[in-house]
């Protein structure tokens, strides 16, 4: 299990279009993945779960990732996130 | 005939709110209420047979959505339609669909109650979050939720909306405004929204009138009253009496005739008797608007207002969204030229920047935010630059209040171009940079700043504000915010003055040149162009063409001599009586 600490860096926060990115990247993997944040914690390949995070700019998140591509998926997602989602 | 404010003084039965698409409509009014779905809870028998249900009931919400996004593209642009992609995904969610089908077998309840306590479940969390956007997106996932339950029910959407209606509602959803569309609604009133809400955009984009933001229009009109709309001026008559009617009648057969001798302008050109040529040019909010444009004969963009953008998604558009939403607009408007401006924003306008100023109005705005935010500002202008393949493509910098911030902007737009070039991608080496002149400080130094770019365009409402300082949303001192004080009409002529001799063109872009009384000043004193929202163009391109040159420019040295707003007004409307103009704004 790869676990995994993120700030959202980008002003906007984490809004609807990354939101539906980090999805989009996650369904191409088979292992699984979840998102903390404040005590709630939902599963990455939920569209509707991630985009009940109010994750604004500045809040920090906790992922998980566990299973046989896990080490990809962390540096795709992470990756994703830590750059801002592609904005700034 | 009597006046608006008559018809007002002696009547209450109107409702105010904001005029958010101009126009005159009379019609039936169709309340459109959200039908509160009846949830049986009760339990099943047949499992299998449920979760049929479910997954036909999900099938057909997904066909549904996909019709509606196909729409929403068509008619608010790929961008904005992006909403209702994350909704189809929501229907694909594996995490909330394996939940549902779990419970449905475990609990042998309805299939609805279980979809509407999942769903609502998020809702909730949605709700209780302290940012605004989360309750607009729970609401979002409301139109989603009840989808599915009126397909487990099988019951259609709505069937019963009546053709030709004037719809009024509490809010609506994009899906709704998207339907109404469809049933050829002839008008929309909201409880909420402002003119960026959905219901004031398609209304702009489809010509139809509207007023937004009446607070409690929902709940004072009865489905099938008469309703008489003025978008000019965001009032609603509920059932209107005979005076009004006739009224109105009478404004609506003048405004198409004045339509119809208007439109009989289009193709020809901004041009006085005396064959100057004015490059009449159109404000763009949304890029909807850009049919009213062409159908308005526009001889190109003069104004496009990027931030808008953030304003209806919500959120910054990255690069490829912007290539996509400026390209559309360029592509269409060639072989005119549009003038795409950098995005205006402010520590009070958007919440993605959430400055604590004290005076937003002397903050960080224009392109002072920009030059704090290079990455962001970088973006636009890659995506501005990518656009104007086609070299017709200006880039326009709001705010301008001193001469680095130019120099800075055109290393930034330098480096752009090394990246561009880099990448093999592919623009226009030689596209127009202009400035806005909006500051005072600006406006004084006209000629020095002028030697850096290649035009320059003044907005005058913020000049307005800036020179007189005031504020003119503020009541007790508006009166001030005088369009044509003596020391704004001297300020124009000296910008364009100031300007020519650096030999760059001079435009307008604020609201002062869509007054038609303005526009033989504006003219006289010897602006090359005038951009004005689209529906004012034919009002101001008849002004031009009953205007003679030489006598603007005297009527323009006349008034540079007054010393009183009052005695400027004067003369303009003794300058429009003499030479038998016409003004449309007075039959409005």
């Amino acid at each position: 299990m790869i676990e995994t600490r993120v700030k959202i860096v980008n002003k906007a926060g984490l809004h609807t279009r990354p939101a539906a990115t980090i999805v989009k990247f996650a369904s191409k993997y088979k292992s699984e993945f979840f998102i903390s944040k404040d005590g709630l914690h939902i599963n990455g390949k939920s569209i509707i779960g991630v985009m009940t995070l109010a994750a604004e700019m500045g809040s920090e998140l906790i992922l998980t990732f566990e299973g046989e591509d896990e080490q990809q998926m962390n540096d795709e997602i992470s990756g994703y996130i830590r750059g801002g989602f592609d904005e700034l | 005939m009597k006046g608006l404010k008559e018809i007002l003084k002696h009547s209450g039965n109107y409702i105010t709110g904001i005029a958010a698409a101009p126009g005159l409509t009379i019609g039936k009014a169709y309340v459109f209420t959200k039908e509160v779905l009846e949830i049986n809870h009760n339990e099943i028998t047949d499992i299998d047979d449920a979760i049929i249900l479910f997954n036909e009931a999900l099938e057909k919400s997904h066909k549904e959505l996909k019709k509606i996004f196909g729409f929403a593209k068509e008619k608010m642009g790929e961008v904005r339609a992006a909403i209702f992609e994350a909704h189809l995904m929501i229907l694909d969610d594996p995490v909330l669909i394996g939940n549902i089908t779990e419970r449905i077998k475990k609990e042998k309840r309805y299939p609805e109650f279980i979809v509407d306590d999942e769903i609502s479940k998020y809702q909730q969390l949605m709700f209780g979050a302290s940012e605004h956007y989360m309750k607009e997106r729970a609401l979002d996932i409301e139109d989603i939720k009840n989808r599915i339950i009126r397909n487990l029910q099988k019951k259609r959407w709505q069937s019963k909306i009546p053709l030709d209606a004037i719809v009024v509602s509490g809010n609506l959803t994009p899906a709704d405004t998207i339907l109404f569309t469809k049933s050829s609604s002839i008008g929309y009133i909201t409880d909420h929204g402002g003119l960026t809400s959905h219901a004031a955009i398609i209304a702009r984009s489809l010509n139809l009138p509207a007023v937004v933001g009446t607070h409690n229009a929902s709940e004072k009109i009865n489905d099938g009253d008469l309703l008489i709309i003025d978008g000019f001026h965001g009032i609603v008559f509920v059932n209107p009496d005979e005076n009004q009617v006739k009224y109105f009648t009478q404004k609506i057969s003048h405004l198409f005739e004045i339509n119809k001798e208007l439109q009989g302008l289009k193709e020809l050109p901004a041009e006085t008797f005396d064959g100057r040529k004015i490059n009449l040019l159109a404000n763009v909010d949304v890029t909807g608007e850009i049919d009213l444009v062409i159908s308005k004969g526009a001889k190109g963009i003069g104004l496009f207002r990027t931030e808008q953008i953030i304003e209806e998604i919500g959120e910054f558009p990255d690069e490829e969204e912007q290539v996509k939403i400026y390209t559309t607009l360029a592509d269409r408007i060639y072989p005119e030229n549009i003038t795409i401006r950098a995005f205006d924003i402010g520590g009070d306008k958007v919440r993605q920047f959430d400055l604590q100023e004290a005076n937003p109005f002397l903050g960080l705005r224009g392109v002072r935010l920009l030059l704090e935010n290079e990455n962001l500002f970088k973006i636009q202008i890659r995506a501005v630059l990518r656009a104007s393949v086609h070299k017709n493509v200006n880039f326009m910098i709001p705010m301008v209040s001193t001469l680095q911030e130019i120099k800075r902007t055109k290393i930034l737009i330098d480096e752009c171009k090394s990246e561009l070039h880099k990448e093999k991608i592919p623009f226009d080496t030689h596209m127009k940079l202009g400035i806005m002149i909006e500051v005072p400080s600006a406006a004084v130094m006209s000629r020095d700043y002028a030697a850096e770019v290649d035009f320059l365009s003044i907005g005058t409402n913020d000049l307005i504000q800036y020179l007189m300082a005031v504020d003119r949303g503020n009541d007790y001192v508006s009166n001030l915010y005088q369009e044509f004080h003596p020391s704004v009409i001297r300020t124009l002529s000296h910008i364009v003055h100031e300007g020519k001799k650096s030999h760059v063109t001079v435009s307008i872009c604020g609201e002062m040149a869509a007054d038609t009384l303005a526009v033989p000043l504006l003219v006289g004193i010897g602006l090359d162009s005038l951009s004005v929202s689209p529906s004012a163009i034919p009002s101001v391109k008849r002004t031009i063409r009953a205007l003679n040159y030489s006598k603007a420019k005297q009527l323009a040295e006349e008034c540079l001599n007054l010393s009183s707003e009052e005695q400027i007004v004067k003369t303009i409307e003794k300058f429009f009586k003499d030479n038998l103009i016409q003004r449309t704004r007075n039959i409005l």
